[in-house]
């Protein structure tokens, strides 16, 4: 069984944008508190988090419409935020809007050609000519915004946004806006063509599945401040916290309490190294729920209802007091009413 | 078991018909009779169109009506440069209790009696002739920034309505794009607010074309604008000339406002 493992090469370089203790208050409310991260040449970083939590605002002061009451932003070595502070017409850096803001003024081409002011004539045609095909917007590029689809929107946009060669590139929600179907394709299409350019890219999302699997690396916020970033897999099989665990995975959560190393729930004892003793909660994930077997305790089928791929059933525990999901692409064949021994695979289990 | 009685239908048609003919016929009479050949403006003879020829020798109704236009032009242009930096003030303005009253104050004059208006100007203007000796006499001048007193209001309300629908990241993506803010207000803001602007222009002039209250007490020797020549014509009895006059002026108010709801809905449709 010597399959092939794909690696990722991650060529050690000098950070590329530098973002450090960036504060920003308005009025009471602090909607980032002393955030600092980091993005390497050609990265492709996920920032995450529910609406509110700061991301848009980090975004806008990295690009320059909004200004950081604190910290300092150096990009390619160059200090744009903090001492001084570099206008968003000077940063060069690309920001791709939630609504796309495309100028309803101007036609597609137009609107690519907006900025491409400052290069020469032919230069800028060139340049809009190459952003249009790069998109396939030939047939669109007479065409006004009112008369574009929510998909021609994100790629005009997008378009518009790369046409001037950004040193970086922002993305607030570049997909929430397209219908389900649409929006898997159009983020393959842009992420390819972005890591064929090579573009360095912060991306704002609040789909956690978008934040895992589109980029490099995930940063968590929370409340405006940074919950824990990493790999997708750090983040994922590694939460350091119940807000991180939850927020990419949908747990079954069992109160219980910790003694010497152990978590006593009506689920059975488990591991929990390193936490001190008193109530705690386990964490397991409804695809770390195990039936069959002699192991573990009795558990009634509630509810078995198969979702396409996976297969859903929640049963009731005596001692738990919300049902527990399991999710599972075997098929188990019980039906409600049944009665079951389940236990909690440890590789899908935190306690908290 | 469809269809109501007839009365509730009935009741409200019958009644809109009122309305709109309280509101039109007077001046369908009026058209009708500025046709009429009578000198007599209530006795009608047979069709004619010799007011309309009589209209056209009148000399004081031409200078008039070129006085008129003059003043409707400068103070609809001014009320339309002030009102658009009113309304981008307004929206700059972080404190709310300062935004209140400025907007308060800005379109106070809307609400304010015509007479009032006219009356507190001519004051202003008498005050500041002896004072200052500026302005030295009453005529043109103060008519237009007397009509720039209102049709600034009006133009602030126009221009402020759709200058709130404006979407804040179309400014935001034209700095990001390398706009600096004076090309990002050229190519993206005013553009877009165009609509707006021209149908506050087209509100400030026709209001200036019709104002007689205001104009009658801040007007001076040599300065007469034509609702003023109509006004006072009226007064020592009624020309058929004025009811020609008057179906022109009906004609030519109807065409901006039809403009200027048309130039709106565009504006809105593009949104």
């Amino acid at each position: 069984m010597n399959k092939p493992v794909a690696v990722r090469v991650v060529r050690p370089r000098e950070a590329f944008l530098d973002v450090q203790k960036i504060s920003r208050r308005f009025g009471e409310v602090a909607a980032l508190d002393d955030v600092s991260l980091v993005v390497r040449r050609g990265e492709i970083v996920c920032l995450a988090g529910q609406s509110g939590c700061g991301k848009s605002s980090l975004l806008r002061i990295i690009a320059g419409v909004d200004r950081p009451d604190a910290g300092t932003i150096v990009l390619d070595g160059e200090e744009i935020e903090g001492a001084v502070h570099a206008t968003p017409e000077a940063r060069r850096i690309g920001l791709i809007f939630q609504d796309y803001a495309l100028f309803p003024h101007l036609d597609v081409t137009g609107n690519i050609l907006f900025g491409l002011k400052h290069f020469a004539r032919v230069e800028a045609e060139r340049r809009c000519n190459e952003a249009i095909e790069r998109l396939g917007l030939q047939h669109l590029a007479k065409r006004y915004p009112h008369m574009l689809s929510g998909g021609e929107h994100q790629r005009v946009a997008l378009a518009r946004a790369l046409a001037p060669s950004p040193r970086a590139l922002l993305m607030d929600e570049p997909f929430s806006n397209l219908d389900r179907k649409l929006r898997d394709d159009i983020r393959n299409e842009t992420l390819s063509l972005l890591r064929k350019l090579g573009t360095t890219v912060i991306m704002v999302t609040h789909d956690p599945e978008e934040a895992l699997s589109a980029g490099d690396s995930v940063i968590l916020m929370r409340g405006g401040r940074i919950v824990q970033s990493g790999t997708s897999s750090d983040l994922y099989d590694h939460p350091n916290s119940a807000y991180a665990a939850e927020f990419f995975c949908d747990f079954n959560k069992i109160p219980g309490v910790c003694r010497s190393g152990f978590i006593e729930t009506p689920l059975g004892r488990s591991a929990a190294l390193g936490r001190s003793d008193g109530e705690a909660v386990l964490y397991v994930r409804p695809q770390a729920l195990a039936i069959g077997g002699e192991e573990g305790v009795v558990a009634k089928v509630m509810e078995c209802r198969l979702r396409g791929e996976i297969e859903e059933i929640t049963f009731t525990v005596a001692g738990v007091a919300q049902p527990l999901r399991r999710r599972s692409t075997e098929r188990s064949g019980l039906e409600p009413g049944a009665q079951v021994r389940i236990h909690a695979d440890p590789a899908g289990t935190f306690v908290f | 078991m469809k269809g109501r009685p007839a009365f509730p239908l009935t009741f409200p048609v019958s009644v809109l018909a009122f309305g709109y003919a309280f509101l039109y016929v007077p001046i369908a009479i009026l058209i009708i009779y500025s046709f009429n050949d009578s000198r007599l403006v209530s006795v009608w003879s047979h069709f004619s169109t010799r007011w309309y020829g009589e209209l056209f020798r009148n000399a004081q109704i031409g200078d008039a009506l070129w006085l008129s236009l003059r003043v409707a032009a400068t103070s609809a242009t001014v009320s339309v440069v002030l009102g658009t930096f009113a309304a981008f003030a307004m929206r700059r303005m972080r404190s709310l209790a300062g935004r209140g009253v400025f907007e308060v104050l800005s379109v106070t004059p809307l609400i304010l009696p015509e007479v009032l208006t006219g009356l507190s100007l001519l004051l202003l203007f008498v005050f500041l002739g002896q004072a200052i000796g500026w302005p030295a006499q009453r005529g043109m001048l103060t008519i237009t920034l007397a009509h720039i007193t209102f049709g600034m209001a009006y133009a602030t309300v126009v221009i402020r309505a759709r200058l709130s629908q404006l979407d804040p990241a179309l400014a935001e993506a034209a700095a990001d794009l390398g706009a600096t803010p004076f090309r990002s207000f050229r190519r993206v803001t005013l553009p877009l607010l165009m609509p707006a602007i021209v149908a506050a222009w087209l509100l400030a002039f026709t209001l200036s074309l019709d104002d007689v209250v205001i104009a009658s007490f801040v007007t001076g020797p040599g300065a007469t604008t034509l609702p003023l020549v109509i006004f006072s014509s009226v007064r020592l009895g009624v020309s058929p000339q004025i009811n020609a006059l008057a179906t022109l002026l009906v004609l030519f108010a109807a065409c901006l406002i039809l403009a200027a709801s048309l130039l709106l809905r565009q504006g809105e449709v593009e949104k």
